[in-house]
């Protein structure tokens, strides 16, 4: 078969320009999609191993010594299946927009190359964005299914837990984008994020015990952390833990703000970058 | 062949084959490698250069055949053989967690020489390098050029009797080549037995004294550049481009006008000793070549005389 | 300036050792190996190497002190009731001298092995195999031990230290993290991408949160048992918390020799390994 080319006649620039960000999403949802298993078993794998050595494990520690009444009078398996929920939410984000972001950067540079057809840089971070979120989705429903079936969550809580998950999801991709939009190298930096935020956020956001029960100079460390406000949005919506009159406006505009100024940071550092 | 009676053979190889399984890498090749001497191994990829050079290394053990270094016996001398070889690996293989002189330092070390010793001598290497200015500098942060250079540096700190470089400028730019290449020429004055491998021929012509062409695990020709050009080539090539569709009519009419025709996918060479009367020649016939050019021959037609194809396909 | 002597030291060197058995494969030379690491060591990033350090200390307050205050006390091996803190204060110890010892032994490696390649770099010099396998586990099981040093500094203050005995448990900690050293070299050496790595990974957490750690294996049923008895990291807590809560019994000694077959298994493989690798 002979190379048939007519120079120039291909492409209809109006519709290049459209939708850039889902084709970005296209391309990086398919090349997910060879890691597919990885994907499932890393996202998900990790909060069920938790659900059952704290929940069960542990919690069965805990709930023989308060005697059955378990804490804030939900058993132990109950009260920490928000937390879990929002950390898998979390995490599934975060495994998109550090080492495949930083990738499209620095490594195989595919951004440059994205950047040379008609997608701009803006419509390169919201689809990275979206990959993100769709990820962070996606092991966030599996997960919900296993503490349903768990009885961790009652039915009735399901869609309001996926919707605080995913805001904290947003919340902490939008952050964490912006940041790795700003490294020009590795140098370990995801690990040290991973071990002296990620870590840090995961055991003392009041996931495992309530933020209450720290000291008081301490508490300041989950109010400003994400997971700390979807948890408490969680709680209350899955078994009706009480927040002080407005909390829960203030939980929810922390985490929406979050997002937003986050992106906010993102774009333009993105722009600044492809356009060297 | 007369004055190599006289030399001593530093690498001797008889009948030397390496197997992977049903794979012959090196197929039952002979060569010496004498004292002092410029030896190149010349070949396509995969045309087992490397394999025999790892053999030479005596990291990798041979199927079958003779194999001495400096008398000794690769298969259980192994360590006693390197201790003389200074290695230059392709991709230069550097320890990209150090510094510049920590790589030098450390390499030292690995061959247990004192740390007393290797102070001076990394000196002195960092200045043969050209490299003193970026000694703090980790090595994942140098140019091409410049790991290169460190790699041969490396490869020296043992003062190896021979220095075994494989593919020693593939990847740089011509400034670049033109700087190893010096080092290299200083390197044989101070008497080092330099063996290398390559697939460039300006690269052979430019550096060695006596190679070996291969070809699929087997030596196709021996000699030195200008030997092996007189041998198997002419003095001077006509290329003539006619477009890709009509090379090959062009060249049925071209035929007789030289001693030897090549037709390539995208060229006609035309092999003869009188480059630009041939040309005009075939000009005034009513042909009318896109682009022509007559050059002197190179190790590139010897190769494509004695294999049928050209060096990089 | 390159001085060309008759006979250099690097041969004279090599010489003297060539009549020993196995001289083609171990020169006597692994300590090189050391001093190569402790330079990359020195301008690596430092905050990477602290937090090895400071992760199990994050477990200890938030799982210890934090879910310890629902937990109040439970039962240690021999019936004696342990604050919860103290319960799990030595499996964090094994943990973070496991951790310690496997960074260095898996990921490390596995980056030298494929894209620095200074295993092959090493190879050409006149070192054997056998150097560079116990040269790198050296280096790793020394990180496992300065970070369970590190985190016995905090735990023993802190009075979660019941018995003398637990001054035992750094050497303890550190056979622990030559047996996952060696074994996690040894694995390293038949992996060959990213995917196959992340199931190491995929593997020790869950090892990590049933070993006994922060719950009595006692609560599974008896098949299960006897799987998680057979992990090394459960033989390790259990050693470790022998000591440091003043156990002592045969079982020590079960362990001891459990983690010297690991050992010596995980470095006999990783030679052979190094060797059918890089000198074929």
């Amino acid at each position: 078969m002979s190379l048939e080319f007519k120079p120039g006649s291909a492409v209809d620039p109006k519709r290049a320009v459209r939708f850039g960000a889902w084709r970005v999403a296209e391309y990086r949802f398919y090349a997910m999609s060879k890691w597919m298993t990885s994907v499932i078993v890393f996202g998900f794998g990790n909060p069920i191993l938790y659900l059952i050595s704290v929940g069960l494990g542990v919690g069965a520690l805990v709930d023989a010594n308060t005697g059955g009444g378990g804490i804030l009078g939900v058993p132990y398996i109950q009260f920490v299946a928000p937390a879990l929920l929002a950390s898998a939410a979390i995490q599934g984000v975060m495994d998109e927009v550090t080492f495949p972001t930083m990738d499209g950067f620095v490594w195989d540079k595919v951004f440059f190359a994205i950047n040379a057809t008609s997608v701009s840089a803006t419509q390169i971070a919201n689809g990275v964005m979206i990959v993100a979120l769709g990820r962070g989705l996606f092991t966030t429903v599996l997960y919900l299914g296993v503490l349903l079936a768990f009885g961790a969550v009652p039915l009735t809580s399901v869609l309001p837990l996926l919707f605080t998950s995913m805001l904290a999801g947003w919340g902490w991709a939008s952050v964490m984008l912006a940041i790795t939009a700003r490294l020009e190298r590795d140098d370990g930096y995801f690990a040290i994020i991973g071990r002296f935020v990620i870590a840090p956020m995961f055991l003392f956001s009041g996931t495992f015990y309530p933020l209450e029960q720290m000291p008081l100079f301490l508490q300041p460390l989950g109010w400003i952390s994400p997971l700390w406000h979807s948890v408490q949005l969680g709680r209350h919506l899955s078994y009706g833990m009480e927040l002080a009159d407005g909390m829960l406006l203030v939980h929810l505009a922390y985490l929406a703000i979050m997002g937003m100024v986050g992106m906010r940071f993102v774009y333009p550092k993105f722009k600044e970058r492809l356009s060297r | 062949m007369s004055k190599s009676v006289e030399r001593e053979a530093v690498i001797r190889a008889r009948s030397l084959t390496k197997k992977y399984k049903d794979f012959v890498a090196v197929d039952g090749i002979d060569f010496d490698v004498y004292r002092g001497e410029s030896f190149g191994l010349l070949g396509p990829n995969g045309a087992g250069k490397s394999t025999t050079m790892k053999m030479i290394t005596s990291v990798s053990q041979r199927t079958s055949g003779e194999l001495t270094i400096l008398g000794k016996e690769p298969n259980n001398q192994g360590p006693e053989i390197r201790a003389h070889l200074g290695v230059v690996p392709q991709k230069d293989m550097l320890d990209r967690e150090l510094k510049v002189w920590e790589n030098l330092v450390t390499y030292g070390r690995y061959f247990g020489l004192p740390r007393k010793w290797l102070k001076t001598k990394v000196e002195e290497l960092l200045e043969f390098a050209q490299l003193t200015e970026k000694r703090n500098e980790k090595a994942d942060d140098l140019s091409g050029g410049m790991q290169r250079r460190l790699a041969i540096a490396r490869g020296l700190i043992n003062e190896p009797e021979i220095l075994l470089l494989d593919e020693p400028t593939t990847g740089l730019d011509p400034q670049a080549r033109h700087i190893l290449w010096d080092r290299l020429f200083r390197l044989k004055e101070q008497g080092v037995t330099l063996v290398l491998t390559t697939h460039y021929m300006d690269e052979a012509e430019q550096l060695c004294d006596r190679i070996i062409v291969m070809d699929k695990g087997k030596i196709m020709a021996e000699g030195s550049p200008a030997e092996l050009i007189r041998k198997y080539s002419s003095k001077e090539v006509v290329e003539l481009r006619f477009g890709t569709d009509k090379n090959e009519g062009v060249a049925k009419q071209l035929e007789g006008k030289s001693e030897r025709i090549e037709l390539l996918p995208d060229r006609i060479l035309l092999y003869t000793d009188k480059g630009e009367a041939l040309l005009t020649s075939i000009l005034d016939s009513g042909l009318h070549p896109v682009t022509s050019l007559v050059r002197r021959s190179s190790l590139e037609d010897v190769f494509l005389r004695l294999t049928g194809r050209t060096l990089v396909d | 300036m390159i001085t060309q002597a008759l006979i250099t030291q690097a041969v004279a060197i090599a010489e003297k050792r060539a009549k020993r058995p196995g001289a083609s494969v171990y020169s006597g030379r692994a300590i090189t190996m050391i001093e190569r690491s402790l330079y990359a060591a020195k301008s690596s990033n430092w905050l990477i190497i602290i937090s090895g350090f400071v992760e199990p200390v994050l477990y200890l307050m938030a799982f210890g002190f934090g879910i310890g205050q629902l937990i109040g006390d439970i039962q240690d091996g021999s019936g004696n009731p342990v604050s919860y803190a103290a319960y799990i204060a030595p499996a964090l110890l094994a943990t973070s001298a496991m951790n310690g010892a496997l960074y260095d032994a898996t990921w490390n490696v596995f980056f030298k092995m494929h894209f620095s390649k200074v295993y092959q770099v090493m190879l050409s010099s006149s070192l054997g195999p056998m150097d560079v396998a116990l040269g790198e586990i050296s280096w790793a099981l020394i990180r496992g031990a300065t970070y369970s040093v590190g985190f016995m500094a905090i735990a023993w203050p802190l009075g979660l230290v019941t018995s003398a005995w637990g001054l035992l448990a750094i050497p303890a900690a550190t056979l622990i993290a030559f047996g996952f050293a060696s074994i996690g070299m040894a694995i390293t050496s038949y992996m060959k991408n990213f995917q196959q790595m992340n199931w190491v990974n995929f593997f020790l957490l869950p090892m990590f949160l049933f070993s006994g750690t922060f719950f009595p294996v006692s609560v599974y049923p008896e098949w299960i048992q006897v799987i998680v008895k057979a992990l090394p990291l459960c033989q390790g807590v259990d050693l470790v918390r022998s000591l440091m809560l003043g156990i002592i019994d045969i079982s020590v000694l079960g362990h001891i020799a459990y983690f010297v077959v690991m050992i010596v298994l995980g470095l006999s493989f990783t030679t052979v390994r190094l060797k059918a690798l890089f000198m074929r």
